[in-house]
């Protein structure tokens, strides 16, 4: 069991060093100057120099790639070219919204949608099952933003049950932070909640045709305890890798949620990086997110030792 | 009475193609579904200025943020541009991306996971940098990648293709991987067939369908992702209207005027719930197999 774990957790080395010589070569190798594509098209030459030497790029390939891994290992995620402060601060400094977005969302993603599927596949072929089935397609095709406006539309500005945008810190007003989130979360929770309900159904009603299952039925069980003790718990290991696959989805989604209302996280740093053409944040925030979603794999890949003890590394 | 006779005597031309449509309708409703809307948002990419539109780049400051009415069927935005006009403009923009970003993949994950699934010595390198990739969140990928070529249609769909290609990578290799094993392609290495022609006889076969399905997802996928990217401002540039462009622009005046968002919102989610739908229709259609673990 602890050598499955060390041994996964080596696994992830080459992962992240990919992403690394990717980010690395990406800027190298686009058309052009690197240097005067990120200053912009107003810079001065003087500017092109600073920021050639401020990334680095003077040197030789080889030796740069040495000196960015080396600093990266150190914690350094290089400087903004905008507001010339770290970008390990400035992440540090806007971490804590998209981390709260990102929990209440996975949490309420996973309570509706895993209740949704075991469902859907219970009354597998009724009315019921076509609904929950075509909430998920739909779910699938409605883009993020447009949903987050239809709720503040609605929610907001009609109905006026909760503010607009913004966000509260929920150490300083916890009743102003739920009332911020509750919209945020179910904008960003939609996609989710159809991706797991989708793959819940169909694992689930895959391991109802069990023998099993027959057996705890015939031995009178109820059917409650059937479908969650029995059905659920040996349909589990697809349904956690959909969940860890999903943070990409999340992390994509916490970008353009956060801008729709306006909470000053992660994603508007990307977004207002964008703008300013901060490469250094950009990439800081590619490898930060990367990182996130190579560690939740591989935290969900030791969960199925847990959960299903048939699993042995 | 009536309903026996009319099924006995109308078999005429119209009648049989009524029958068709009945049968088509009733073995494939969500592939006809997602078929027809896929079409529609075809024809009004290709008819755009056949469908009553107006020049979607005129300015006209004096019916500024005018709300859906009759002149204006969707309103107008800040500048006095008819919503009407840009949504269906904004159409080939999408479809654009959605079906080359498609295409693109398709085509380079075909021969990359081919190598991988046949060249031993490259598989575990090629897949190691296949999972490095997807663990580059898709839009952060394509926003670094337009942050750096600057934005232009060709740009943009090159930055969404990229994310796109390891889940088809993964998917041919995995098909070759199994293919390889199959009793006839043991034959045929044994009958002294050489690995050109296997790969194009006997693999190649083997991934069209679920790559057909897998470009459909991939396609609804680069859709929301252009979107998104106009969306935030690393899209295509403005003065092409696209649906992301113009649902960026009208986010300062969504309050006053949520028309602007809406319109090109509701367009680009019935397209990409057309494309999903006829993707799990050719799914259920093409591979029985996944379709009954789905």
């Amino acid at each position: 069991m602890y050598a499955f774990i060390a041994k996964r957790m080596v696994a992830t080395i080459p992962v992240m060093g990919v992403v690394a010589l990717f980010v690395f070569l990406m800027l190298r190798l686009s058309p052009g100057d690197p240097a005067a594509v990120i200053a912009g098209d107003y810079a001065s030459p003087a500017d092109i120099i600073r920021i050639r030497a401020q990334l680095g790029l003077d040197e030789p390939i080889v030796v740069q790639f040495g000196t960015w891994i080396w600093s990266l290992a150190r914690g350094d995620l290089g400087i903004s070219i905008f507001s010339n402060l770290p970008v390990s601060k400035l992440i540090a400094q806007r971490v804590e919204p998209t981390l709260m977005l990102a929990t209440t969302t996975l949490l309420f993603a996973i309570v509706v949608a895993v209740p949704m599927g075991v469902i859907a596949a219970w009354k597998a072929g009724t009315w019921i099952d076509r609904a929950i089935m075509i909430f998920a397609v739909a779910g699938f095709s409605i883009p993020v933003f447009v949903l987050g406006y239809m709720l503040i539309f609605q929610f907001s500005l009609a109905l006026k049950w909760l503010p607009v945008q913004g966000y509260t810190s929920p150490f300083v007003d916890f009743g102003k932070f739920a009332r911020h989130i509750i919209l945020p979360t179910v904008t960003l929770s939609v996609i989710y909640i159809a991706l797991i309900a989708r793959i819940t159904r169909a694992s689930v009603m895959e391991v109802l045709d069990e023998d099993y299952i027959r057996t705890a039925r015939a031995k009178g069980q109820t059917e409650r305890k059937v479908l969650v003790a029995h059905a659920l718990r040996n349909a589990a290991v697809p349904i956690i890798t959909v969940i860890g696959l999903g943070v990409a989805l999340l992390i994509g989604g916490v970008v353009i949620t956060e801008s729709v209302y306006n909470i000053p996280g992660l994603g508007r740093l990307v977004v207002d990086a964008i703008l300013k053409r901060d490469y250094p944040i950009i990439q800081g925030l590619i490898l930060v997110f990367s990182f996130v979603y190579v560690l939740i794999n591989l935290v969900i890949d030791i969960i199925y030792t847990l959960v299903d003890p048939r699993i042995r590394y | 009475m009536s309903v026996l006779y009319d099924r006995v005597v109308d078999s005429s031309l119209r009648g049989r193609f009524a029958e068709l449509r009945r049968n088509v309708l009733q073995r494939y409703p969500t592939m006809t579904i997602g078929g027809v809307l896929l079409i529609l948002m075809i024809a009004a990419a290709i008819f755009a200025p056949l469908l009553f539109t107006v020049d979607p780049i005129k300015l006209d400051p004096v019916v500024r943020l005018r709300a859906p009415s009759e002149a204006y069927w969707f309103g107008t935005d800040m500048f006095g541009r008819d919503i009407y006009s840009r949504t269906i403009y904004g159409t080939r923009i999408s479809l654009f991306v959605g079906l080359v970003a498609a295409a693109l993949s398709v085509a380079i994950g075909l021969v990359v996971g081919m190598i991988a699934g046949y060249v031993r010595i490259l598989d575990s390198v090629v897949m190691r940098v296949m999972d490095g990739v997807m663990a580059i969140p898709g839009i952060l990928l394509a926003i670094a990648l337009i942050s750096l070529s600057g934005a232009s249609l060709a740009t943009v769909t090159v930055a969404i293709t990229i994310p796109e290609i390891p889940r088809v990578v993964r998917l041919v290799r995995s098909i070759v991987l199994s293919v390889r094993e199959e009793p006839y392609v043991e034959a045929a290495i044994a009958a002294g067939t050489r690995l050109p022609m296997i790969l194009v006889r006997h693999v190649l076969p083997n991934t069209i369908p679920p790559l057909i399905v897998q470009a459909t997802y991939v396609c609804a996928s680069a859709m929301l992702t252009e979107a998104i990217l106009g969306f935030l401002g690393a899209g295509t540039p403005p003065e092409i209207p696209s649906w992301g462009n113009i649902m960026a622009e009208g986010r300062t005046y969504f309050q006053l005027a949520p028309w602007i968002i809406f319109f090109p919102g509701i367009a680009l989610a019935l397209t990409v719930l057309g494309v999903n739908v006829l993707g799990d229709g050719l799914r259920d259609t093409l591979d029985p197999r996944i379709a009954k673990k789905m």
